[in-house]
C-alpha cells in the first residue's frame, strides 16, 4: 500500500469513528454484545462441528474409512443420492411453475396456493411423514391393494413394453414395481417424504426476486412477437439464475439431511430403505460410535460443501445485480 | 399344446432343482440387534446345507410397540420377534395379519427365549439401591422408556406393580406406588435402546430398569466397573414373542422357510447363541449351561399375575389404562 493511500484510508477511518461515536453505544456494550455473540457461535455451531470430527477420528484414520466399507453404509449412501436425485429436479420444475404463476399473473387462490408451498415448513416432519403412512399404509386410505389395482392396467401394458426384446432392462424394474406396487417402508415413500419436506425451498427462493423484478421485460419481449416459452427461457430465466441456484443448493442440503419424515416412512430395513441420517442413528444405537461419527462427519462435510457453495453464489449474486442496476 | 405343458413343467422343474435366493425381513424390537446378526448367519448356513437355497435376512429394529405399529401398516415383515405378546396381538387385532391362536403355534407361548427385569446403577451403587422401594424415594432419578411403545417398559410397569401389590396389599397402593416411581423419571424414550443410550452414554439417571440382557450387553461394551446390576426381591419372567405373518409369507412365498427360521430358534444352535447374548434359553439343557450367568431371582409371569396380556393390555396401557391415569396427572 502506498503512503497517500494508507493516509486517505486513516483520515477516512478518523471520520467514520467519529460518526460512530455519536451513533452508537458505549463500547462495554459492543463488546459484550460481540462476545455474546461469538460464545454463542463456538457454543452451538463451531463446538458440536468440531466434536463430530474429533468422534470420528478417535480411533484413527483406519477405523474412520473402516465405517465407509460396510455395506448397509454404502447402500445408505446410495439411497440418499437416488433420494435427493429425485427429488431436487422434482422440486426445481414444480419450484419454477409455482413462483413464474405466482409472481407474474394474477389469479383467484393464489394466496392460497403461496400458503399451501409454505405448509411444509410449517407442520413438523413427523406428520409429514405421517401423512403417507395415513394414506398408503396398510390401514390407510389408499392401502396396498387398492394400489395394485389401481396400477394394474398400467402394468400390464409396461409388461408388454419390457417383454420387447432389448427393453427389458429399461422396462423390467418399473413393471414389476408396478404388479407389487410398494410406496410406504420402501423407496418411493422415502422419496415422496423428502419432496414434501424440501417442496417450499426453490418457490420460496424465487417468487420474492420474481416479484420484485416486475413484468416490464417480459412485456416487452411478448410485444415484441416472443411466445410463452422464449419470454421464460431468454428472459426470466437469465434474471432469475443466481437465485434458483441459491434454491437449489438450500433444497439440496435439506434432502441429504431430513430425517423425521424419512424416518416414519422407512420401516428401518438395513441395507435397503435406511439413508444416511437413519444410518447414523442406528450405528450410534449399536455403540458403534466411531462409524456413527464418521457417517455423521461425511453429512456435515456435505453441509459444509453446500455452505461454500452458497457463498459462491450469493457472491456472484450480488455481483451480477450490482451489473444489472448500474 | 401337449408340448408346451411339457416344456413348462420341465421348466418348473429345472427351477426347483437350482438354489434360490430367499429374503426375509425379521422385525424385532431393539435390544435384539446383535443376537439376530449372528443368528441369522447360522441359519443361513443352515438352511444352505438343508435346501441349497441361499437365504438373506434382513433386519429391523426399534420400539417394541412401533415395529408393530409398521408392520400393521404395512411393513412386509415375514417375521416379527418382538418384545412381548400384546405386540404381536396387534397384528390380528388390526387388518388379522396373524391368526388369533398364532401364540400356540411354536412350544413355549412362542417365546423361544425369556428374560427378566433388572436394575442397572452407576459403578459401586453409590445411593444403595437394593430394590423397587428405593427407586420411588425422593431424589432418585430413574431411566425407563415409554410403555406406548416400547415393549421393555411395559415388563419394568407391570413388575413395579406387582411388587407393590404384595407389598402393601392392594391394587390402588400399586397404582400410586408406581405413579411416584414415575414422577421419578426425568426421560421416556420411545425404546429400550434409546433408554441404554440416554442412561449408559450421554449419563442421565441413577437407575436404569433394564431388560436382563441389555444390561449385561452394558457391561461387556462399557467395562464391569462402570455400572452394577442390580437384582430386585421379585421380578417378571419377560416372555418376547415370534410369530410368522400369515398374510405376508402368503403373499410372498415364504412360508415354509420362514416357519423355518423360527423353528430354529429352538434348536441347540439357536439356544446356544440365545444364551450367549444373555437371553435365558428355553431348552432346559441351555438354561442349565448359561444358569451361572443370570442372576437368581423370583419370577412370576404375567399370566399368573395379570390374566395374560390381553387383559394386563386394556387394563394398563390401552387409552384411559392405568399408565395413561398416573401419567396425565402427573
Amino acid at each position: 500500500m502506498s503512503a497517500s493511500a494508507a493516509r486517505l484510508a486513516s483520515a477516512s477511518s478518523t471520520t467514520v469513528n467519529a460518526s460512530r461515536r455519536t451513533t452508537q453505544d458505549a463500547p462495554w456494550v459492543r463488546w459484550t454484545l460481540t462476545a455474546v455473540g461469538l460464545l454463542f457461535l463456538t457454543g452451538f455451531l463451531a463446538l458440536p462441528l468440531a466434536s463430530v470430527f474429533a468422534e470420528a477420528f478417535r480411533k484413527g484414520v483406519a477405523a474412520y474409512f473402516q465405517a465407509f466399507r460396510d455395506p448397509d453404509a454404502l447402500a445408505a449412501l446410495r439411497l440418499t443420492l437416488l433420494t435427493t436425485a429425485i427429488a431436487v429436479p422434482a422440486n426445481l420444475v414444480f419450484g419454477v411453475c409455482a413462483a413464474w404463476a405466482i409472481a407474474k399473473f394474477n389469479f383467484r387462490g393464489k394466496s392460497i396456493l403461496i400458503t399451501l408451498i409454505d405448509l411444509p415448513f410449517a407442520v413438523s416432519p413427523v406428520i409429514a411423514g405421517l401423512i403417507y403412512v395415513l394414506i398408503f399404509g396398510l390401514q390407510g386410505w389408499f392401502p396396498p391393494a387398492a394400489q395394485e389395482a389401481f396400477f394394474a392396467p398400467a402394468a400390464g401394458i409396461v409388461r408388454n413394453i419390457a417383454d420387447i426384446p432389448g427393453l427389458g432392462w429399461l422396462f423390467g424394474g418399473l413393471a414389476d414395481w408396478l404388479a407389487a406396487p410398494k410406496i410406504i417402508f420402501a423407496v418411493p415413500g422415502i422419496v415422496l417424504a423428502t419432496i414434501f419436506v424440501t417442496f417450499p425451498f426453490v418457490a420460496r427462493e424465487l417468487i420474492p426476486l420474481m416479484q420484485s423484478q416486475g413484468n416490464d421485460e417480459e412485456y416487452a419481449a411478448i410485444t415484441l412477437g416472443a411466445s410463452g416459452w422464449q419470454t421464460f427461457w431468454h428472459i426470466t430465466r437469465p434474471n432469475i439464475k443466481w437465485g434458483l441456484f441459491y434454491g437449489i443448493i438450500l433444497c439440496n442440503a435439506r434432502a441429504m439431511g431430513e430425517f423425521g419424515a424419512v424416518s416414519v416412512v422407512s420401516g428401518h430395513i438395513r441395507g435397503e430403505t435406511n439413508t444416511l441420517p437413519l444410518h447414523v442413528e442406528i450405528l450410534y444405537n449399536e455403540y458403534q460410535f466411531v462409524g456413527a461419527f464418521a457417517v455423521a462427519s461425511l453429512l456435515a462435510l456435505l453441509a459444509i460443501v453446500t455452505l461454500i457453495l452458497k457463498s459462491v453464489v450469493e457472491w456472484k449474486f450480488s455481483k451480477s445485480t450490482q451489473t444489472a442496476g448500474h | 399344446m401337449k408340448t408346451i405343458a411339457l416344456i413348462s413343467a420341465s421348466l418348473a422343474l429345472a427351477v426347483a432343482a437350482q438354489a434360490k435366493d430367499v429374503e426375509l425381513l425379521n422385525v424385532s424390537y431393539d435390544p435384539t440387534r446383535e443376537f439376530y446378526v449372528d443368528y441369522n448367519a447360522a441359519f443361513a448356513k443352515y438352511w444352505k446345507a438343508k435346501t441349497g437355497d441361499d437365504v438373506r435376512v434382513k433386519q429391523s429394529h426399534g420400539g417394541s410397540g412401533k415395529q408393530g405399529r409398521a408392520v400393521v401398516d404395512g411393513l412386509q415383515a415375514d417375521v416379527v420377534t418382538l418384545a412381548l405378546a400384546n405386540d404381536v396381538n396387534a397384528l390380528y387385532r388390526n387388518g388379522k395379519l396373524v391368526p388369533e391362536d398364532w401364540q400356540k403355534r411354536l412350544p413355549g407361548n412362542s417365546a423361544p427365549y425369556t428374560s427378566t427385569i433388572v436394575f442397572l446403577v452407576r459403578g459401586g451403587n453409590p445411593l444403595k439401591i437394593k430394590d423397587w422401594d428405593d427407586l420411588v424415594k425422593p431424589g432418585v432419578s430413574v431411566i425407563t422408556p415409554n410403555p406406548k411403545t416400547s415393549g421393555g417398559a411395559q415388563w419394568n410397569y407391570l413388575a413395579a406393580w406387582e411388587f407393590a401389590r404384595r407389598k402393601y396389599g392392594s391394587e390402588e397402593a400399586a397404582k400410586d406406588f408406581v405413579a411416584k416411581l414415575y414422577k421419578n423419571v426425568p426421560v421416556l424414550d420411545s425404546g429400550a435402546r434409546g433408554s441404554t443410550t440416554t442412561f449408559v452414554q450421554r449419563g442421565v439417571g441413577d437407575v436404569f430398569l433394564s431388560w436382563e440382557n441389555e444390561a449385561f450387553l452394558a457391561l461387556k461394551e462399557f467395562g464391569r466397573d462402570k455400572f452394577d446390576i442390580i437384582v430386585p426381591s421379585v421380578s417378571i419372567l419377560a416372555e418376547p414373542t415370534v410369530a410368522v405373518v400369515d398374510k405376508v409369507v402368503d403373499k410372498k412365498g415364504t412360508r415354509k422357510v420362514a416357519t423355518a427360521y423360527l423353528e430354529y430358534l429352538y434348536s441347540d444352535e439357536g439356544q446356544d447363541l440365545a444364551g450367549k447374548h444373555f437371553y435365558r434359553p428355553s431348552n432346559p439343557k441351555f438354561a442349565a449351561k448359561y444358569a451361572s450367568q443370570f442372576v437368581q431371582v423370583e419370577l412370576f409371569t404375567i399370566d399368573e399375575k395379570f390374566g395374560g396380556w390381553i387383559n394386563a393390555h386394556k387394563i394398563h396401557f390401552a387409552d384411559g389404562g392405568t399408565f395413561d391415569q398416573i401419567y396425565l396427572k402427573k
